[in-house]
C-alpha cells in the first residue's frame, strides 16, 4: 500500500467479501446487544441478586447443611461422570476415526442420542429401567443391596448419558482428519501400541480432548432435566447444586431466595473459571496450539 | 540384508492390487519402484515394512520368512510420503523417538540418544536444528529429518515412499544426489517409490517398472530405457511411438509395402513397432522406410521434432530431426528406426 490516499477503511471497502458499512456496523451491533441482553445481564443479575441482602446473608447459605452436600454431590458427580466420558469419548473417537467396520455411521449417530434426547426423557428411562420394581433394579437392589433410582448411582448415570457426546464429538473429526499416518510412523519405529498412543496420538489430540473435557464438566456440573427426575430430590442425599437452587427458589422465604441466587453464583463462577482456564491455556500455549493446527 | 519377494498377491477388498510379483534385492542395493498411480508400487512398500499383509505369497529377509512379522519386528527404516514427523516433539525427539521407545533392555540412556540425534542431523546436514519443530522447517529439510529419524533404529532395509513427491523441483534434484550419497555412505538396502521416471533412472541401481498390480520389468536404467521388453516399458519409460504393421516372413509390412526391418524371431500378424524419437536414420529416396507428411514441428531443447502423419489412417508419429532440416508443413519426410522393438499387437 504505497498510495498515500487509500486508507485503511477504503482498503477493507476493496476486499470482494467486506459488505458496506452500514451492513457491517448493524451486524456488529445486532451481536452485541444479543450478547448482552442474553448472556452478560443474567449473569449480573445472579451476583446482583446473591448479594442483595448483603454479603453477610450471601455467605450464610453455605452454613446450611443441604447447600454444602449439594455442592459436594456436584462435585463428586462430575469427578466420576467426566473421567468416564474421557475415556470413553478417547475409545470411540478411536474407533470410528481409525477403523472401518460396519455400522460406523450408525455409531456416530447413536453418539449425538444423548443431544437430541430430552434430558427428562433420559432421566425417565433410567427411572424405568432401574427402578426397585423392576428386574434390574430389584436384583441390584436385593443381589448387592444397590440402590440405582434415587440415590446417588443415578445421579451419576444420568449426567453421563447427558455428558455423553462431547468429549467424542470434539475427538472424532480432528483424529479422522489426522488419519494413521502418524501412528504407522511410530510403530514402523518400534513403538508398541500403547506407546504410540501416549506418545503420538494423545499429544495429537490434546487440545481438542481439552475443550471436550471442559464443555463435559460444565454440562455435568449443570444438568438438571435428567438428575431431577432420577433423585427424587431428597434433601441433603441426591441434590445437586441445579437441584438446590431450584428447591430453595421454589420456597417463600426472603433468605431462600438470597440462597438460591448465593448457590447460583457458586455454579455461574464455576463456569466462568472453567473459561477461564481455558482461555489462559490457549494464551499460555499459542505456539503448540499453533503447531498442532499446522497441516502436516 | 537382501530381499526375497515370492509370488507375492496381495487383495484389498478382493480387487487385486498386486498378482503374483516376485522379486530379489541384493544387500546395498539400491531400488526404485517406478509406476504410475495404481500400478501397486506403493501397496508393495508397504507389504515389505509390515505396514500391510499379503493375501498370498512370502517375503524374506535374508533366510528368514519376515512375512507374519510385525512391523516392530521387522526393524525397517519408512520414509512416508508426508514425513508423517510428530508435530508435538523436536526435531532431536523426532529422531531420538525410535530408540526411546525400545524395551528397557535394549534402550541406550537418554545422553546416547540425544548424541546419536545429532550425528544423524550432521549427516542429513541439518546441525543446529534439533530445537526446532516440524512445523517451523522447510518441505525439503522435513524429508531429511523423517530419513534421519529413520536410520535413528538402525534399520535393516530403508524404504521410501514418494521420497522426494511433495518438493519442488530444484530441491527434488538436490536431495536426490543427497539420498545417493547417504546410500553409498551408510550402505543400506534401499527402495523408494516414484512415480517419476528420470528420479528413478538416475538414482537407482536397478529400476522396477510396474503396473497393474505387476512388475513388467526390473534393470539398470541402461537395460529398461535401452531394451524396453514390453509396449508398457516402451511407452512409459522415455517417449516412444507406436505404429501398427504387419509381420510376414521375418520382415515389417506397413500397408502394403515393407520398411526395411527384420524381425525374423516375431510371430507372423498384426504387431506394433515401437521407437524412439532420437532413434532414426532419415532416408532420401524410399526403398523400404517409412515415410509421412509433416504435420507439426517444434523445437526442443538442441534438436527439433517433428510429427509426421503416415498413411491413409494418419498414425502420428514423432522423430528428432537436425535443428537445420528443412521439414516444412506437408513435405514428405522418409526415415527408418535404427533402434526399435516389435510386439504382437494385442487382440
Amino acid at each position: 500500500m504505497s498510495d498515500p490516499d487509500l486508507s485503511a477503511a477504503d482498503a477493507a471497502q476493496l476486499s470482494p467479501t467486506t459488505e458496506a458499512w452500514p451492513v457491517r456496523a448493524a451486524l456488529i451491533a445486532l451481536t452485541i446487544v444479543v450478547v448482552a441482553v442474553l448472556l452478560v445481564v443474567p449473569l449480573l443479575v445472579v451476583f446482583v441478586q446473591a448479594l442483595g441482602l448483603g454479603i453477610g446473608a450471601a455467605l450464610s447459605t453455605f452454613r446450611d447443611a443441604d447447600a454444602v452436600a449439594a455442592i459436594g454431590l456436584t462435585l463428586l458427580v462430575a469427578a466420576v461422570a467426566v473421567p468416564c466420558n474421557m475415556i470413553f469419548g478417547i475409545a470411540a473417537a478411536w474407533a470410528i476415526a481409525k477403523y472401518r467396520f460396519p455400522g460406523r455411521a450408525f455409531l456416530i449417530t447413536l453418539i449425538d442420542l444423548p443431544f437430541s434426547v430430552s434430558p427428562v426423557v433420559a432421566g425417565l428411562v433410567y427411572v424405568l429401567l432401574l427402578g426397585p420394581f423392576t428386574p434390574i433394579g430389584a436384583w441390584l437392589l436385593e443381589d448387592y443391596g444397590v440402590r440405582v433410582i434415587f440415590a446417588v448411582p443415578g445421579v451419576v448415570l444420568a449426567t453421563i448419558f447427558v455428558t455423553f457426546p462431547f468429549v467424542a464429538r470434539e475427538l472424532i473429526p480432528l483424529m479422522q482428519d489426522q488419519g494413521t499416518g502418524d501412528e504407522e510412523a511410530a510403530i514402523s519405529l518400534g513403538a508398541s501400541g500403547w506407546q504410540t498412543f501416549w506418545y503420538v496420538t494423545l499429544p495429537n489430540v490434546k487440545w481438542a480432548l481439552l475443550y471436550g473435557v471442559l464443555l463435559c464438566n460444565a454440562r455435568a456440573m449443570g444438568e438438571f432435566g435428567a438428575v431431577a427426575v432420577i433423585s427424587g430430590k431428597l434433601r441433603g442425599e441426591t441434590v445437586t447444586m441445579p437441584l438446590q437452587i431450584e428447591l430453595y427458589y421454589q420456597e417463600f422465604r426472603a433468605m431462600a431466595q438470597v440462597s438460591a441466587f448465593s448457590l447460583a453464583a457458586v455454579l455461574a463462577g464455576l463456569a466462568l473459571v472453567t473459561l477461564a482456564i481455558k482461555s489462559w491455556l490457549e494464551w499460555r500455549y499459542a505456539d503448540q496450539l499453533a503447531a498442532t493446527r499446522a497441516g502436516h | 540384508m537382501e530381499l526375497s519377494i515370492r509370488n507375492v498377491r496381495k487383495e484389498f477388498d478382493r480387487f487385486p492390487a498386486l498378482e503374483d510379483v516376485s522379486l530379489d534385492i541384493r544387500s546395498g542395493e539400491l531400488i526404485a519402484l517406478l509406476g504410475p498411480s495404481g500400478s501397486g508400487k506403493t501397496t508393495l512398500l508397504r507389504l515389505i515394512a509390515g505396514l500391510d499383509f499379503p493375501t498370498s505369497g512370502a517375503i524374506l529377509f535374508g533366510d528368514e520368512d519376515a512375512s507374519r512379522k510385525s512391523v516392530q519386528e521387522r526393524n525397517v527404516g519408512f520414509v512416508f510420503q508426508h514425513y508423517a514427523l510428530f508435530r508435538n516433539m523436536t526435531v532431536g525427539e523426532n529422531i531420538g523417538f525410535g530408540l526411546k521407545v525400545r524395551p528397557a533392555a535394549t534402550r541406550p540412556a537418554t545422553a546416547d540418544i540425544r548424541r546419536r540425534a545429532m550425528e544423524l542431523l550432521d549427516l542429513v546436514q541439518l546441525a543446529g536444528l534439533e530445537n526446532r519443530y516440524p512445523n517451523q522447517l522447510s518441505g525439503g529439510q522435513r524429508q531429511r529429518v523423517a530419513l534421519a529419524r529413520a536410520l535413528a533404529i538402525e534399520p535393516r532395509v530403508l524404504l521410501l515412499d514418494e521420497p522426494f513427491g511433495a518438493l519442488d523441483a530444484q530441491v527434488r534434484r538436490e536431495l536426490r544426489r543427497w539420498l545417493r550419497e547417504i546410500h553409498d555412505r551408510t550402505g543400506h538396502t534401499t527402495v523408494f517409490v516414484t512415480h517419476d521416471q528420470e528420479e528413478a533412472l538416475e538414482l537407482a541401481d536397478r529400476v522396477v517398472v510396474m503396473s497393474q498390480g505387476r512388475v513388467e520389468q526390473v534393470g539398470s536404467a541402461d537395460e529398461v530405457y535401452d531394451r524396453p521388453n514390453s509396449p508398457f516399458v516402451y511407452s512409459f519409460i522415455g517417449e516412444s511411438s507406436g505404429l501398427p504393421v504387419r509381420v510376414e516372413n521375418g520382415e515389417l509390412w506397413l500397408e502394403d509395402r515393407p520398411i526395411g526391418l527384420k524381425a525374423a524371431d516375431a510371430p507372423g500378424g498384426r504387431a506394433t513397432l515401437h521407437f524412439r524419437p532420437q532413434d532414426v536414420e532419415l532416408l532420401d529416396g524410399c526403398g523400404g522406410c517409412i515415410a509421412g507428411t509433416v504435420s507439426s514441428s517444434r523445437r526442443v531443447a538442441g534438436t527439433r521434432r517433428i510429427e509426421l502423419e503416415i498413411g491413409p489412417e494418419h498414425h502420428r508419429v514423432e522423430i528428432e530431426v537436425p535443428i537445420d532440416h528443412a521439414a516444412a508443413q506437408k513435405s514428405r519426410v522418409a526415415f527408418r528406426p535404427t533402434r526399435w522393438a516389435v510386439f504382437p499387437a494385442s487382440a
